[in-house]
């Protein structure tokens, strides 16, 4: 037995990175094409506070960012569900 | 004298929801994303459903740290005892300790008491507790400190005005995260230390899980304690370390329940509260210019290196006056003692009250505000 288990750093920060930097980095990603489109170009003070940009290409882009984030906390949650309860599942 | 040990397990869990709602919330209620009443609300039912999700962290408690065969329900109780004591103290003086820390501290140091140092599995203690202690604020950091940097180099051609509205939403999905990952980890610490008084009591076998009403009612408890709120710890967590904005809040929060939600699925019993501490001084490393008020963190880190030293003392104390008195009425002195404690502590708090009123006044130094502060007109 081993003081420090190794594999499951690793996994800890590599995961961690994935899901604790990456998801919020695509979160951003869909706001910045949100707000592609000619109405924040022109309107937008220093002081606006509009999402939406009005490109329908970014608005697309958008919607599929924010669902990759919801997908992989839904499996992620469900994942960690599964390794929880060991009783009802097979390792 | 099981009853009375459960009891005093809940009691335990509703302050350890109580202590830690700030890990979860602090961010969002600094950053105005979610008025506070509303954010402890969120946070106490997404603990409930948190607690469901995984058991590995009560299998850790239950028999991963001491010998169950020499536990008696007095050691429990002792444990108990210690742990309650040092969360509420440090929840007095505002500082984010570790709850995690002051049961296992508790339970260790009334097990030494009761039967010496060999009952404790002190392989299990430094790998499952120690080790992740020490790591995880710093892997929690660099996560958060990785996901700040991204977040503004990503968002840096949107206004300052608009960025805050999208990443406000943001943060209430990822604060949702972190109440969640909080009852994967500490809820569970609760149902252990309870299966660990059953197993004593010779109600369940040795290695057993934690049966389902320990389960619903670990839940019940830690999310009625997380809705109270821990307005002094929140204070501190959210104006005291880093001045925030939401793309760090937002950062922070998804580190910490990253990491907090992965280590609950591999047994480690680690702090919610190291974790989020570390997240939070990673956002602040991670963004330019931001500060990072290193004399509040270095406090903080004084209180964790002290939190299972002084617990365990605390919960050998206890033992030995229970022991000292002997039997059920050793233990239900031990709790008159208790509550006696936290009847004074109470009272010592509301000389200077930090609620959901002023838990956002500018940062003075202290956890509880100068004056008492008019809400910004």
């Amino acid at each position: 037995m081993s003081w420090i288990n190794l594999t499951a750093l690793w996994k800890i920060v590599v995961f961690g990175l994935i899901a604790g930097a990456g998801l919020p980095a695509l979160f951003a990603m869909g706001l910045f094409s949100l707000s592609r489109g000619p109405r924040t170009a022109r309107t937008a003070g220093a002081d606006s506070d509009v999402l939406v940009g009005g490109s329908m290409a970014g608005a697309a882009i958008a919607v599929l960012c924010f669902l990759i984030v919801l997908a992989a906390i839904g499996w992620g949650v469900y994942e960690v569900y599964q390794i929880g309860h060991p009783a009802t599942t097979h390792k | 004298m099981l009853v009375l040990v459960v009891i005093t397990a809940l009691c335990f869990d509703f302050t350890n929801g109580f202590h830690d709602t700030g890990n979860a919330m602090a961010t969002s209620i600094a950053t105005g994303a979610l008025p506070p009443r509303i954010a402890v609300a969120i946070s106490g039912v997404l603990n409930f459903v948190g607690a469901f999700l995984s058991l590995a962290v009560a299998a850790t408690i239950a028999n991963g740290l001491v010998d169950t065969k020499v536990v008696t329900l007095t050691v429990v109780a002792a444990g108990l005892a210690g742990g309650i004591v040092w969360n509420l103290v440090t929840w007095l003086f505002g500082i984010p300790s570790s709850s995690s820390h002051a049961l296992i501290g508790g339970v260790i140091g009334a097990t030494i008491a009761a039967s010496g140092g060999s009952a404790v599995l002190w392989h299990g203690l430094v790998s499952k507790v120690v080790l992740p202690a020490v790591l995880s604020p710093v892997i929690a950091a660099l996560v958060a400190a990785a996901g700040t940097w991204l977040l503004y180099r990503i968002s840096r051609s949107l206004s300052d005005a608009a960025r805050g509205h999208g990443f406000r939403i943001g943060q209430i999905g990822s604060a949702c995260m972190v109440s969640l990952a909080h009852g994967t980890n500490d809820a569970q610490k609760t149902m252990g230390v309870i299966t660990l008084a059953l197993i004593a009591n010779g109600t369940l076998a040795t290695g057993s899980n934690a049966p389902i009403w320990v389960i619903v009612c670990c839940a019940l408890a830690i999310s009625i304690g997380t809705y109270v709120g821990g307005w002094r710890v929140i204070r501190t967590l959210g104006k005291g370390l880093v001045e925030i904005e939401a793309p760090q809040g937002m950062a922070a929060e998804s580190a910490s329940a990253a990491v907090i939600l992965l280590s609950s699925s591999f047994g480690y019993s680690l702090s919610t509260t190291h974790v989020a501490t570390g997240s939070i001084i990673g956002t602040g490393l991670g963004k330019k210019g931001a500060e990072v008020r290193w004399n509040v963190a270095g406090r903080m880190a004084t209180a964790w290196v002290f939190t299972l030293p002084s617990a365990a003392l605390v919960g050998a104390g206890a033992y030995g006056l229970a022991h000292g008195v002997g039997g059920t009425v050793g233990v239900i002195v031990d709790l008159i003692v208790l509550a006696a404690l936290c009847v004074l502590i109470y009272y010592r708090s509301r000389s200077n009250k930090v609620d959901h009123n002023n838990v956002n006044a500018e940062w003075t130094g202290t956890p509880a505000p100068a004056e008492p502060q008019p809400a910004a007109a």
